[in-house]
């Protein structure tokens, strides 16, 4: 039986992600976990988070868990949601500037104040409800519609160093990288979790994956 | 722009009940509240907001019990609101499946409960219930006022500026019931929404007055609401989620179908 790993640091609610996979793949062993030795020892591992940047990253530090993320990151299958998406890049300009775990290079910046949409309407920051990504090639996307709409919430986004790490662009007006992948890496910053049918399957997708794009 | 407008259920639960009072009328039944979630789930709802009415510490148990069997089948966001108080029952709420928490009381009581919560949990799950009734006479300036106790108790607070305190103290979304409305099936106050929408940052969901899918857009389209929520009328199966999306599609408005 395949397992995987949901790192426990104590950020957010990691009770949807995991009911989710289980729903998701019930043949696989779904374990919540915080020490290095599980979360080093499982086949996959999810990195979820919510809340503040800095908090986050402080947290890693506390529980000693920034190298096993990058042991992780070379080795399996790994999904960054969300925060733990934010993460995995340089540095974030939230908090008044936050370095992040650097091991997908580019920055992490806040939407801009004032958007507005084609008819003038302001757009609501933080960025929350059902958006539609546009995909690029990627075995994630198995079985997912094209434009499919997701749960976002969120006030900052990823602006990766590379465009070859851009996995799916969404519109909040301007397209953004609401997807990144580098090797075994894949990162979203919408909620899989929460995000019904389409959210499971991708959640789906990435518990068969094997690293490879 | 391709983000959906939102449409939320919302589920009155009264002791393990979904209830709706409808006015002059006694409280009616409108099943259990899993098997309703499941069948908005079913429908396309964007989220699911449950109002825990009873809310006394002895009944907890039961709407902890509602939110994870409801967590555990049904992946879309789900919100609970009623007697939230202290930084524990978020955290029981949360740990139970829920993803946001509506603070309406606490937070007049005690601002900093707001700002406490945003701090420990984050914005993203803290949804301020704003109940407001308007206070202005005929023919002066529109003129709103929060009320507590299910719109029973004045406060002397002006809806607008409390709305942007909260934003400012760490709300990430307003849920905003007008106590006129509410029950009426006459639509949402407009007015009352725009306002408030135009006034805060974070997304506004419109609640209190649904009577037809008419109501539901028109929040949107001249409310400015970022959602719309509504109870009655899909509980007794009056219109299904999925026809109010595509009413609401008819109209212009970018739905998730």
């Amino acid at each position: 039986m395949s397992s995987v790993a949901v790192i426990d640091y104590g950020m957010g609610n990691l009770h949807s992600i995991a009911k989710a996979l289980q729903h998701a793949s019930p043949e696989v062993d779904v374990r919540v976990v915080s020490d290095k030795q599980s979360i080093l020892a499982a086949d996959r591992v999810v990195f979820p988070g919510v809340g503040a940047i800095r908090d986050c990253m402080h947290a890693l530090q506390t529980a000693e868990l920034v190298e096993v993320i990058a042991q992780v990151a070379d080795s399996k299958p790994l999904l960054g949601v969300c925060l733990g998406m934010q993460a995995l890049l340089s540095s974030s300009e939230e908090n008044g500037g936050t370095d992040c775990l650097n091991l997908i290079p580019g920055k992490v910046i806040h939407f801009e104040k004032d958007l507005q949409d084609e008819q003038g309407q302001r757009l609501k920051i933080p960025h929350m409800g059902w958006n539609k990504v546009q995909q690029h090639a990627h075995p994630l996307w198995q079985d997912i519609a094209q434009d499919s709409r997701f749960y976002f919430v969120h006030s900052y986004y990823a602006l990766p160093d590379e465009s070859d790490a851009i996995a799916a662009t969404t519109e909040y007006p301007e397209a953004f990288a609401c997807a990144l992948a580098k090797d075994n890496v894949f990162a979203v910053q919408f909620h899989p979790e929460k995000s019904q049918a389409v959210g499971l399957q991708l959640l789906k997708n990435f518990l068969h994956w094997d690293g490879q794009s | 722009m391709s983000l959906a407008k939102r449409i939320i259920p919302c589920l009155d639960v009264d002791n393990g009940r979904v209830v709706k009072g409808v006015k002059f009328v006694d409280i009616r039944d409108a099943g259990d509240p899993v098997e309703v979630a499941r069948r908005y789930d079913r429908e396309g709802a964007d989220e699911i907001t449950f109002l825990d009415i009873t809310a006394t510490h002895d009944n907890r148990d039961t709407i902890v019990h509602v939110v994870e069997q409801v967590a555990s089948e049904v992946f879309i966001p789900l919100t609970v609101g009623g007697g939230i108080r202290k930084l524990e029952d978020i955290r029981c709420m949360l740990n139970a499946g829920a993803d946001k928490v509506g603070i309406n009381s606490a937070a007049v009581f005690n601002p900093e409960f707001v700002k406490q919560a945003a701090e420990k949990f984050g914005s993203q799950c803290i949804v301020v219930a704003i109940d407001a009734k308007k206070v202005s006479l005929v023919g002066e300036p529109d003129r709103w006022e929060i009320f507590t106790h299910g719109g029973r108790k004045e406060t002397g607070i002006d809806a607008i500026e409390w709305a942007i305190k909260m934003v400012d103290y760490g709300a990430g979304e307003i849920l905003l019931t007008s106590m006129d409305r509410d029950g009426t099936k006459i639509g949402f106050d407009l007015e009352l929404t725009r306002a408030v929408s135009e006034a805060v940052a974070v997304p506004i969901i419109a609640s209190g007055g649904v009577g037809n899918l008419e109501h539901l857009a028109d929040g949107v389209i001249k409310g400015k609401a970022d959602a719309v929520l509504a109870a009655s009328i899909f509980h007794f199966a009056e219109y299904s989620v999925e026809e109010a999306k595509q009413h609401m599609r008819d109209k212009g408005i970018e739905v998730r179908l």
